[in-house]
């Protein structure tokens, strides 16, 4: 095996069309953003599946630890006054 | 963690995924889930990988340039989608590199269809249409299977098959439209592929042992026999219109179950070549391995430009 360094993973996010979002298409090995952003081409939009990519290293993305998940989702959990349908409201008001 | 804590997650565990929830990469999963998906994601990796190596052998040979562009499109969809499935594969901690080492030192298994030679373009044909058409019916299912980043590749990985058994089916259609020589080379390549399509969809039900434990966890939804029969079913028709005959004497139609009664499966030929001694392994081991061997340089090369071009952006930004 080589014991120069492996292509680092980097992940791929495509714009459909445009008016949408990019959105995550999957991952990918590359030396380097072009070679990334070349090789996005070819693995994910063989069927035009988009006008836009953006590539970005793994290591550089934080995510959050599921595990973490109560501590940091839960607090919005018990905010019903943030929804609309706890306001009451008598039926004849229209349009709002 | 302590046992009954372990016991705990393991029973939360089961009932996600019972209520039909998606396992991502970085929720608590079961050794024993993690490993099972490692191996047959590989493999699944694997084997669209090796199976690039037997349709590659005709792309030069294609009769027309029709042919050889939806060949080559054909293969490149598989080299997307054994990139897809390994990247499915590293979420669940291991590398590329150990991945490929585990492919190339025989430690990991792929489809054993691929260590079958084709040796005529009708093989061409056969391949698409039965194959691929196999691998659908295995794949189809895969798209609700409950391990997250598997399910997504399997989605992209089945819309994108479906132009791959056509191609193939199409090849049929004309050679057995063509002359009397062109329909016994399309007969010839059914032959010869029926019975490996059929071991394809795996063992039996009573010898799998993976079977049980596959379902509760949705990497399998249906077994190996009732796969296997779906194949069978649809597939008999197929041949009926090209005019072929299916290579099995015992193949008939059971009014009762409303499906084909199929003669025995050959299981010590499909163990035989899924332990190495199949006609094409040590040829499509040593095929993949020397392109591997011959690539270093250039992924090296690559490395290292990249490293050159960083250091040198490094020290414009001082």
């Amino acid at each position: 095996m080589s014991n120069k360094k492996n292509w680092p993973l980097w992940e791929v996010f495509v714009r459909s069309k445009n008016g949408l979002e990019h959105r995550h298409f999957g991952s990918l090995h590359a030396a380097d953003a072009e070679m990334a952003l070349e090789n996005a081409r070819d693995v994910y939009t063989r069927r035009n599946e988009g006008v836009s990519i953006w590539v970005v290293e793994s290591k550089h993305i934080t995510a959050s630890n599921p595990e973490h998940n109560g501590e940091l989702f839960e607090p919005a959990q018990d905010k019903v006054y943030r929804h609309p349908t706890f306001y009451d409201l008598p039926d004849d008001v229209k349009h709002m | 963690m302590s046992e009954e804590q372990i016991k705990n997650l393991e029973e939360q565990f089961e009932e996600r995924i019972a209520r039909d929830e998606k396992i991502e990469p970085k929720d608590w999963m079961p050794e024993k889930y993690r490993q099972t998906h490692i191996r047959q994601i590989s493999q699944h990796a694997h084997s669209e990988i090796v199976g690039m190596l037997p349709e590659g052998n005709w792309i030069t040979r294609a009769p027309s340039l029709r042919r050889k562009v939806a060949l080559l499109a054909k293969v490149q969809d598989e080299a997307g989608h054994g990139l897809y499935l390994y990247s499915a594969c590293e979420t669940l901690g291991i590398s590329r590199d150990e991945l490929y080492e585990q492919l190339h030192s025989g430690k990991a298994k792929y489809s054993s269809i691929f260590n079958y030679p084709t040796v005529t373009w009708a093989d061409m044909g056969a391949i698409g249409w039965l194959v691929d058409g196999a691998a659908i019916i295995n794949q189809v299912p895969l798209c609700s299977t409950s391990f997250g980043p598997y399910a997504r590749a399997m989605v992209r990985v089945c819309k994108e098959e479906s132009f791959h058994q056509r191609q193939g089916y199409e090849i049929m259609l004309k050679l057995c439209n063509g002359t009397p020589e062109q329909k016994e080379m399309a007969q010839d390549a059914l032959n010869r592929w029926w019975w490996p399509s059929l071991m394809m969809l795996g063992p039996t039900d009573d010898m799998s042992v993976h079977t049980e434990q596959s379902m509760k966890w949705k990497l399998k939804r249906k077994t190996n026999d009732e796969l296997r029969q779906q194949f069978i079913d649809q597939t008999v028709p197929q041949a009926d219109i090209l005019g072929l005959t299916i290579p099995d004497p015992d193949l008939k139609w059971n009014e009762e179950r409303q499906s084909y009664d199929f003669g025995e499966i050959d299981w010590d030929e499909f163990w035989q070549v899924v332990k190495g001694h199949g006609p094409m392994n040590k040829a499509r081991m040593k095929a993949r391995v020397g392109a591997w061997e011959r690539g270093e340089w250039v992924r090296d090369a690559a490395m290292a430009h990249a490293e050159k071009q960083q250091e040198r952006k490094n020290k414009q930004v001082v």
